[in-house]
């Protein structure tokens, strides 16, 4: 879900799942496990497709971490005071042990670190579509922080109940440190919200730029969701993407409230009928374009993260080289 | 610079103490922690732009690792220094609101090192140097520099192992790593020197037990250095050191872009807290 397990209307379908009449029979151990709500381990059965899904969704979310930390990367340099600098780097440094959870995770599945971000890097794997909008001013590492994972916390704690152990295992660790960084990211706002009025403006503007790509994380409506029923039925995805976004809003709209910030929607309202937050309509057609490549910041990211690895060759070949030539003199 | 004082003054322990001595020495013993602290802000700085453009991802993990404890020491180090002036700033104060021809830190830190060569040959030599400074800074007179000196002593070493088995890596790896590493080498030797010259330090400091000489630290980190760099198969650069000037504030042309975007955010608010 965090690495966007949807695609544009237009787009390629993520491999499509065979229909119920030609599927293969699901193994017998395999959904008497999801029927006791027990997990699925990487040495048990499972069928194909499941173990598909699994590696596009995860390895999709370990690239979301690592281009992640390019919109976060870009106020490193220019963090306001000393402490901040120092959080935002810790912060980008755990999402980068995320990566790595996450691709460890994914090569239980017998795919290949190396393999997943080849296809990052060719755009045969995505990442989620809010990284590709640009970090304009202080303030954004608040809105990301709150907002983004924010919503990433709503999308993630219900995968550290997923029927696939190591998964759920990695998403334990990850939701804890996610917690932190959004409590950080509300602090920022806080801070700014109750500083000069510059201040107060930026926080405002940043919410006002990431609240509607935040819902976008969401994916589009369950009506338009192809490979929902699927995911639901193997475990893996618990509830479905307008019941996460309505616990996301549910959730955020007080807060904004105790940050004194508003939140861009003037349909946003209690509805005392439903229990829940009424909201304006969601404009998916942008995030159909950010998702096929057309977003503000799809390229930089893509060519920052394509440079660092090319750039980087020789030095991989360097340490590959080196543990070779040792590996030898140990043998002789 | 102050006037040396005689080699039998007593050492000071207490911030009382310290508060009723020789102005001048005052100034000299802000601008020797200043020196330290703007080596270590610096260096954090230069390391965080590898942050997301490391050869892999454990290696972004490892230098934003390094780059969030060189910038814990500074600002320990600022903070310090901000305490002993006693004109009520912090470090905050210190790191974004002095200019280029205001910090201390030495030249070797402050240039560019966007290729992962340069990158460990200049962590190399500045872990190299800060774990022999601040195994004898341990035994400062000056109680907090002991303190924090303690307490970096342990990161640094974790750092000089890192670069150290990085050099190895490189050294002795590829054709072209090695070619590589010892053009970085090449790059980073002249701006080694400058590490041990104390034409900036106040002799008092020295001989008040504050400060470390800075030419003490000279054939110990020049015998580990070269011993690294010999067993990566490479050679010792023989380069003429550049001209020193960081302590006294005569930098690169590196620094002031560094600072115009470490700092613009801050100044466009001035009075404004984050």
């Amino acid at each position: 879900m965090y690495g966007n397990d949807f695609t544009a209307p237009d787009g390629p379908r993520p491999a499509p799942s065979a229909g119920p009449g030609d599927a293969p029979p699901e193994p017998a151990s395999f959904l008497a496990v999801l029927a006791e709500g027990g997990r699925v381990e990487p040495r048990d059965e499972m069928p194909e497709a499941y173990r598909r899904t699994l590696v596009r969704q995860i390895a999709q979310h370990a690239h979301s971490e690592i281009i992640g930390m390019q919109p976060e990367g870009n106020w490193i340099s220019r963090a306001p005071s000393l402490r901040r600098k120092g959080i935002l780097m810790a912060k980008v440094q755990d999402e980068a042990g995320h990566g790595l959870y996450l691709y460890a995770a994914a090569e239980t599945l017998g795919v290949d670190r190396a393999d997943l971000l080849d296809q990052l890097h060719d755009g045969r794997q995505k990442y989620s579509s809010i990284f590709n909008y640009p970090t304009l001013t202080w303030a954004d590492m608040g809105a990301i922080g709150w907002l983004v994972d924010g919503a990433a916390i709503v999308n993630q704690v219900p995968l550290c109940r997923c029927s696939f152990g190591p998964y759920a295992r990695a998403m334990v660790r990850v939701c804890k440190e996610e917690s932190f960084h959004q409590r950080q990211g509300f602090e920022i706002l806080h801070t700014l919200s109750h500083g000069t009025p510059a201040q107060k403006a930026m926080a405002q503007d940043a919410v006002d730029r990431y609240w509607w790509p935040s819902l976008m994380m969401f994916g589009p409506p369950d009506d338009d969701s192809p490979n929902s029923a699927k995911s639901m039925a193997w475990g893996i995805k618990r509830f479905s993407n307008d019941e996460l976004r309505q616990r996301f809003i549910d959730m955020t709209v007080p807060q904004a409230e105790v940050l004194g910030l508003t939140l861009p929607d003037p349909d946003l309202r209690w509805n005392e009928e439903r229990g829940h937050y009424d909201h304006g309509p969601i404009d998916f057609t942008e995030l159909f374009e950010v998702i096929k490549g057309n977003g503000p910041c799809n390229k930089e990211r893509m060519a920052h993260r394509v440079r660092a690895h090319e750039d980087g060759a020789w030095v991989r070949g360097a340490a590959a080289a080196y543990a070779a030539k040792h590996e030898q003199e140990h043998v002789a | 610079m102050s006037t040396p004082r005689p080699s039998s003054s007593p050492p000071l322990r207490s911030s009382d103490e310290q508060a009723r001595r020789d102005p001048a020495l005052t100034g000299s013993h802000v601008d020797y922690v200043l020196g330290l602290a703007d080596d270590a802000l610096v260096s954090a700085q230069r390391m965080g732009w590898w942050i997301s453009r490391a050869p892999q991802l454990e290696e972004d993990l490892a230098l934003a690792n390094i780059g969030l404890d060189l910038l814990g020491q500074a600002r320990s180090l600022l903070s310090h220094a901000g305490e002993i002036e006693g004109a009520g700033r912090d470090e905050d104060d210190l790191a974004y609101w002095r200019d280029e021809r205001d910090f201390r830190n030495v030249k070797l830190v402050e240039r560019p090192q966007e290729d992962f060569g340069v990158a460990m040959a200049r962590l190399l030599v500045l872990s190299t140097w800060q774990s022999e400074l601040y195994a004898a800074l341990q035994r400062s007179t000056d109680p907090t520099l002991a303190a924090i000196a303690a307490k970096a002593a342990k990161e640094v070493a974790y750092h000089h192992d890192h670069a150290r088995q990085w050099v190895l890596r490189l050294g002795d790896g590829t054709e072209e790593s090695h070619a590589r590493m010892q053009a970085a080498l090449d790059a980073e030797w002249p701006w080694v020197e400058e590490l041990f010259d104390e034409s900036h330090l106040d002799p008092a400091l020295v001989a008040d037990g504050v400060a470390v000489a800075p030419s003490s630290l000279r054939e110990p980190v020049l015998r580990r250095l070269e011993d690294v760099v010999r067993a990566a198969t490479l050679a010792v650069p023989d380069v003429p050191p550049r001209v020193p000037g960081g302590r006294a504030g005569l930098h690169t042309e590196h620094l002031g872009r560094m600072l115009a975007e470490m700092q613009h955010l801050t100044r466009s608010h001035p009075g404004a807290t984050w």
